[in-house]
């Protein structure tokens, strides 16, 4: 508990924070909206199968990068100028500081996210409303989907933060979250049609955002297996994380 | 008190430090010497933990480092004065340490206080020449109040005002009996801060001693001269020869 309150004294201490949620907040509103003006001059053949939730929540997909890199950030920073050091001396059992950073990270962004989401929600859909596109909150599952978002980019910043701690290093980090979450579905193009698509919804990012959905169709898991699976892997590279800061020399 | 015994410490298949086997009292500044690439640093950071020794082991207050509950109330440690965020201001860098360790924020205050950094408390250090870096270095060494000091070339970079006023406050901190063990690759700067040295070359140990035998064994007349005989088969890069070749 006291470590978390230093790590939240941290996180807060510094504008790049600040900058860093800034624009994650700036960029769900704005994509959502965005999207959704692009589908309602493009307006779907079959509405049936037409999912506004998930077109005004398109900013989500544009600020996990933000966020993502927010996340490595957070403890790359402190291996290039050597703070590191000096926060493991203060904890030696080391494994604290990176539930503390993970848990003001995770508690921020949600807290932060689910008004931005619930916003980019409403204005997408007073957007699409116009072709008469829009969906209420009160329909089923759209809440869920609100909600998910920001649970979304709560676990992406955790993604982050693993991968920061297993690479040490703030270039490598980055580039490590963005192949994380944008990487596999790609590489899925290599493969027979019928393979990729069996795989492509167990991947990280689309597994995690069958959440956002309210009509996952057949390419994606239900939202909770989706996002049960996300966890996995979060949890996944949380673990490496913590083998890698307690195993190895500061 | 600070005890290594047969502390070791290889990175690949270079030894950074060998065998080392020494005691720091309290009471005392212990000068932790040797030339530059000698294995100071990596014996401080196997001393707090940070680094694993390949063998031996290394106590504080007799127990391992990392077995210290609220280790910043034990051991005040300055490794290296630029480890700072740069967009951070001393008193946040400062606060999140004390809350780490739960020590009050007072003590925030209080050494903000006495290194003199009471002005440019919440300004970002981004800006802070090294003279400030190491006035923030100390204080959060000075945090937990501890028992034990550990300061890793503490003087480097600091004016005659500054390097005065780091030398009176290790005395003091020694006078009122806590370990103070303060590393130098220069034994100028240590002959008038040390009472004890400990003197290392290529990560062995050559010399654990006080300051004042040291300069009455060994025949020379200035201390300088002293620490280059006891290191020079140790050094590893010699310094050119007379007519200007290598040995
Ligand atoms: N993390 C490391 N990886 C590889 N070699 C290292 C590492 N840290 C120190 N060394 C090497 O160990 C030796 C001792 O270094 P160091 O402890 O920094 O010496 P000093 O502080 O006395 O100048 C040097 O040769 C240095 O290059
Ligand atoms: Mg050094």
């Amino acid at each position: 508990m006291s470590v978390m309150r230093a790590e939240l004294t941290k996180f807060r201490s510094v504008p790049s924070t600040a900058w860093s949620l800034l624009s994650a907040l700036t960029l769900i509103v704005a994509f959502g909206v965005m999207y959704a003006m692009v589908r309602v001059t493009r307006p779907p053949a079959d509405p049936t199968g037409f999912d506004a939730v998930e077109v005004s929540l398109a900013g989500v997909q544009v600020a996990q990068l933000a966020v993502g890199i927010l996340g490595v950030m957070v403890i790359t920073n402190e291996y290039a100028s050597g703070l590191i050091r000096t926060t493991l001396a203060a904890v030696p059992r080391r494994i604290p500081v990176l539930w503390g950073k993970a848990a003001v990270l995770a508690t921020v962004i949600f807290t932060l996210c689910l008004p931005a989401v619930f916003g980019a929600f409403l204005s997408g859909q007073s957007v699409l409303s116009a072709e008469r596109l829009d969906i209420s909150l009160d329909e089923p599952a759209v809440a869920r989907a609100v909600v998910g978002g920001a649970l979304y980019l709560a676990v992406v910043a955790v993604i982050g933060l693993g991968l920061g701690t297993i690479l040490r290093h703030t270039a490598g980090g980055v580039a490590a979250v963005i192949g994380f979450l944008l990487g596999p579905q790609m590489l899925t193009g290599f493969l027979p049609a019928e393979l990729a698509d069996d795989m492509y919804r167990w991947l990280p990012s689309p597994a995690g955002l069958a959440i956002t959905t309210t009509a996952p169709g057949s390419t994606l898991l239900s939202p909770w297996s989706g996002f049960a699976v996300f966890l996995l892997y979060a949890a996944g590279l949380l673990t490496l994380a913590a083998w890698r800061l307690r195993r190895h020399d500061a | 008190m600070i005890e290594a015994k047969g502390l070791t410490k290889r990175y690949g298949d270079k030894c950074a430090v060998e065998d080392l086997t020494f005691t720091v009292r309290p009471g005392i500044v212990t000068g932790f010497l040797g030339p530059n690439g000698a294995g100071k640093s990596t014996t401080m950071r196997m001393i707090l933990g940070l680094d694993r020794p390949t063998r031996g082991s290394v106590t504080v207050n007799g127990k391992p480092y990392a077995a210290h509950r609220t280790p910043l109330r034990e051991v005040g440690a300055l490794l290296d004065a630029r480890a700072v965020h740069p967009g951070r201001s001393p008193y946040h860098h400062l606060l999140a340490l004390a809350q780490s360790n739960g020590l009050p924020r007072s003590r925030v205050l209080d050494v903000i206080e006495a290194v003199g950094l009471a002005d440019i408390a919440k300004r970002r250090t981004g800006r802070f020449s090294l003279g400030m870096e190491q006035r923030l270095g100390i204080a959060t060494a000075l945090l937990g109040d501890p028992h034990t000091l550990i300061l890793d070339e503490p003087l480097n970079g600091l004016d005659t005002e500054g390097i005065r006023w780091v030398r009176a406050l290790l005395r003091d901190l020694a006078a009122r009996g806590r370990t103070v063990f303060v590393s130098s690759h220069l034994m100028t700067e240590m002959a008038l801060t040390a009472d004890h040295v400990v003197v290392i070359g290529k990560g062995r140990l050559v010399a654990d001693r006080s300051l004042a035998s040291l300069v009455a064994d060994s025949g020379h007349s200035s201390l300088e001269d002293a620490f280059v005989d006891l290191t020079s088969g140790a050094v590893e890069f010699p310094a050119p020869t007379q007519n200007g070749s290598h040995s």
